[in-house]
């Protein structure tokens, strides 16, 4: 039987394509109006924190170092009032086998792909996922395509994203690459139909459930070297699959008590479809054009409830900008003999002005570092940069303008974490589920599903309903 | 012109969306431009450069597209030296090694 393969035809198609796809029936989770059930989908389709640690325990994932920082700790004590400049540590997953913690969200999707009989994985994907999956493969001996958004209409490409395209081929996968544009979703469709493969989506409760293993090990990490839990643990975020999965493993050790913290590089005002802003941005993710829109409407992703809800889990989330998070990736490699990608390190510009604040004795746990080579290095991604009409000098990282200039500090103490009002976030939230929904009122189970989602309690959430006209 | 032997290892390119087909919701200047694909596989049959052809990817797919060339490389590398990240170490380290601020 030939299908039609228009773009609306295949669009149209997406939920038919998807279930088979992904083999979860989300539907089931549904409840009443906008409300499922979280917590039962990650329970009933992901894997048990055990399965999930045998499972990366067989192909070397995880129980990766944490280190401590001692000489980012000293420097940002030279800026800190007296008695203030927690300790500062990073839990170094460039250490895993395809070179960050993306292989510890594909060794699940993939652990199941091969357990379910599918003969192949496809992921959507421009980042580190890319190679963790088509590693993770190589290890299960299952095909790998991988598709990336690559190139401007000029056909130049970040390269960043080519690096990854690279590492994709070193371990077999096959690299499908695309202009600009959020039609990579129609593509991703029509080959997902064409091969029969598993979509390893970032988004399905296995890659999330793969991530919980990483806060756990901070959590017993920590308490064997330190005797307690870390003050603060800061994830670098996009999709919210870092902080979520992060934030989960850490409840399941039953650190309580750790505020969890997102970090994301401020590109406001760059368009992320616009085909001539694409190569003037610095960062291909972990920044706010993802960020932001994910944590406010986490369901735009490939498939119907994704299990990337960071509002859930978030307590503070900061903004730093590119040429911050690059200052730290020199300075980590300067002072603390640690070379590591760029991207990774966003987290790290975010501790080094919050620890600051915070008094010695406390601890901050950076939970991430990614590899880094050629394309993907602070080197060549400004050298990009300048190439393409962005200007960089030193400067206060204050006055960047993403797209015109990347202002690298022309002193450390010059690095400000921006906090990020999540109370605007969660009110953005509440706005798009009620907008998308078109709902009129809320039922009791309903709200207790919004409390849950945006992490606040039952008054705060009543008043901006009635701010928004909606009744409950 | 050079022909390109079968089975040699290729990269293809393709549009997959004219600018026409695509989705409403684009910013202006994506709007304007066709969604276009690269790949790279096995040449099923002898061509030329700019010739429609079809090869078979590393997953074994049979996929057409425009000819582009033969054994494609990498060319990402370190780019040109960013003399601006050069001092960032040196005061570092000097201001470590310059004791406490405040004393």
């Amino acid at each position: 039987m030939h299908k039609d393969t228009s773009y609306e035809a295949v669009m149209n198609r997406r939920g038919e394509i998807m279930k088979k796809a992904v083999g979860i029936d989300y539907e089931s989770f549904e409840l009443d109006g906008i409300a499922f059930d979280y917590e039962q989908m990650m329970r009933k389709t992901g894997y048990s924190l055990e399965q999930v640690q045998k499972i990366q325990h067989s192909t070397g994932v995880g129980n990766t170092p944490l280190l401590e920082l001692r000489n980012l700790t000293a420097l940002a004590r030279k800026f800190a009032k007296k008695g203030k400049g927690a300790r500062i540590f990073i839990k170094d997953e460039a250490s895993n086998p395809s070179g960050s913690y993306k292989a510890r969200r594909a060794s699940t999707s993939v652990y199941h792909a091969k357990k379910n009989g599918y003969k192949g994985v496809i992921a959507a994907t421009s980042g580190n996922y890319g190679a963790a999956v088509a590693s993770q493969a190589a290890m299960h001996g299952l095909e790998t395509i991988v598709i990336q958004e690559c190139y401007d209409s000029r056909g130049i490409g970040q390269p960043e994203i080519i690096e990854k395209a690279r590492k994709c081929e070193a371990y077999g996968a096959e690299v499908v690459q695309l202009t600009v544009g959020p039609e990579l979703f129609y593509t991703f469709l029509t080959t997902l139909e064409d091969t029969g493969y598993f979509n390893a989506s970032l988004y399905t409760p296995f890659g999330i459930a793969g991530v919980e293993t990483l806060g756990y090990e901070i959590a017993m990490d920590f308490r064997e070297r330190e005797g307690k839990d870390p003050d603060a643990v800061i994830c670098t975020n996009a999709g919210g699959g870092n902080l979520t999965g992060t934030a989960r493993g850490l409840l399941k050790a039953g650190a309580e008590n750790t505020r969890i913290i997102g970090a994301s590089v401020d590109l406001s005002g760059l368009h992320m479809a616009s085909d001539k802003e694409f190569n003037r941005k610095s960062f291909t993710t972990g920044h706010t054009g993802f960020g932001m829109p994910y944590a406010t409407w986490p369901d735009r992703t490939d498939v119907p409830r994704s299990a990337a809800r960071p509002l859930r889990y978030m307590d503070e989330y900061y903004l730093v900008s590119q040429g911050e998070v690059f200052f730290m990736t020199e300075a980590l490699a300067q002072i603390e003999g640690l070379e590591r990608g760029p991207a990774g390190n966003t987290s790290l510009a975010v501790a080094f002005s919050l620890a600051q604040e915070m008094n010695e004795d406390q601890t901050i746990v950076v939970q991430e570092t990614e590899y880094t080579g050629a394309g993907k290095h602070l080197q060549p991604q400004l050298s990009f940069a300048r190439e393409n009409g962005i200007e960089i000098f030193q400067g206060n990282p204050e006055e960047e303008v993403p797209g015109k200039n990347i202002i690298l500090p022309s002193h450390p103490e010059l690095i400000k974490a921006r906090t990020v009002d999540l109370d605007k976030m969660r009110i953005s939230y509440v706005k798009n589920t009620i907008k998308k929904n078109a709902v009129e009122k809320v039922s009791d189970n309903e709200m207790k599903f919004l409390q849950e989602e945006v992490k606040l309690d039952k008054l705060k959430l009543e008043e901006i309903l009635r701010d928004l006209s909606i009744k409950y | 012109m050079e022909i390109i032997k079968k089975g040699s290892w290729v990269r293809i390119y393709d549009v997959v969306l004219e600018s026409t087909e695509r989705s409403p919701n684009l910013p202006e200047d994506t709007k304007k431009v066709p969604l276009e694909m690269w790949n790279k596989g096995f040449l099923l049959k002898d061509a030329e450069i700019g010739e429609q052809v079809s090869v078979k990817t590393l997953t074994s797919r049979i996929v057409k597209g425009k000819l582009l060339e033969e054994n494609p490389t990498y060319t990402h590398s370190f780019g040109k030296f960013v003399p601006e990240i050069l001092p960032i170490g040196r005061q570092l380290r000097e201001i470590l090694q310059g004791g406490d601020e405040d004393a």
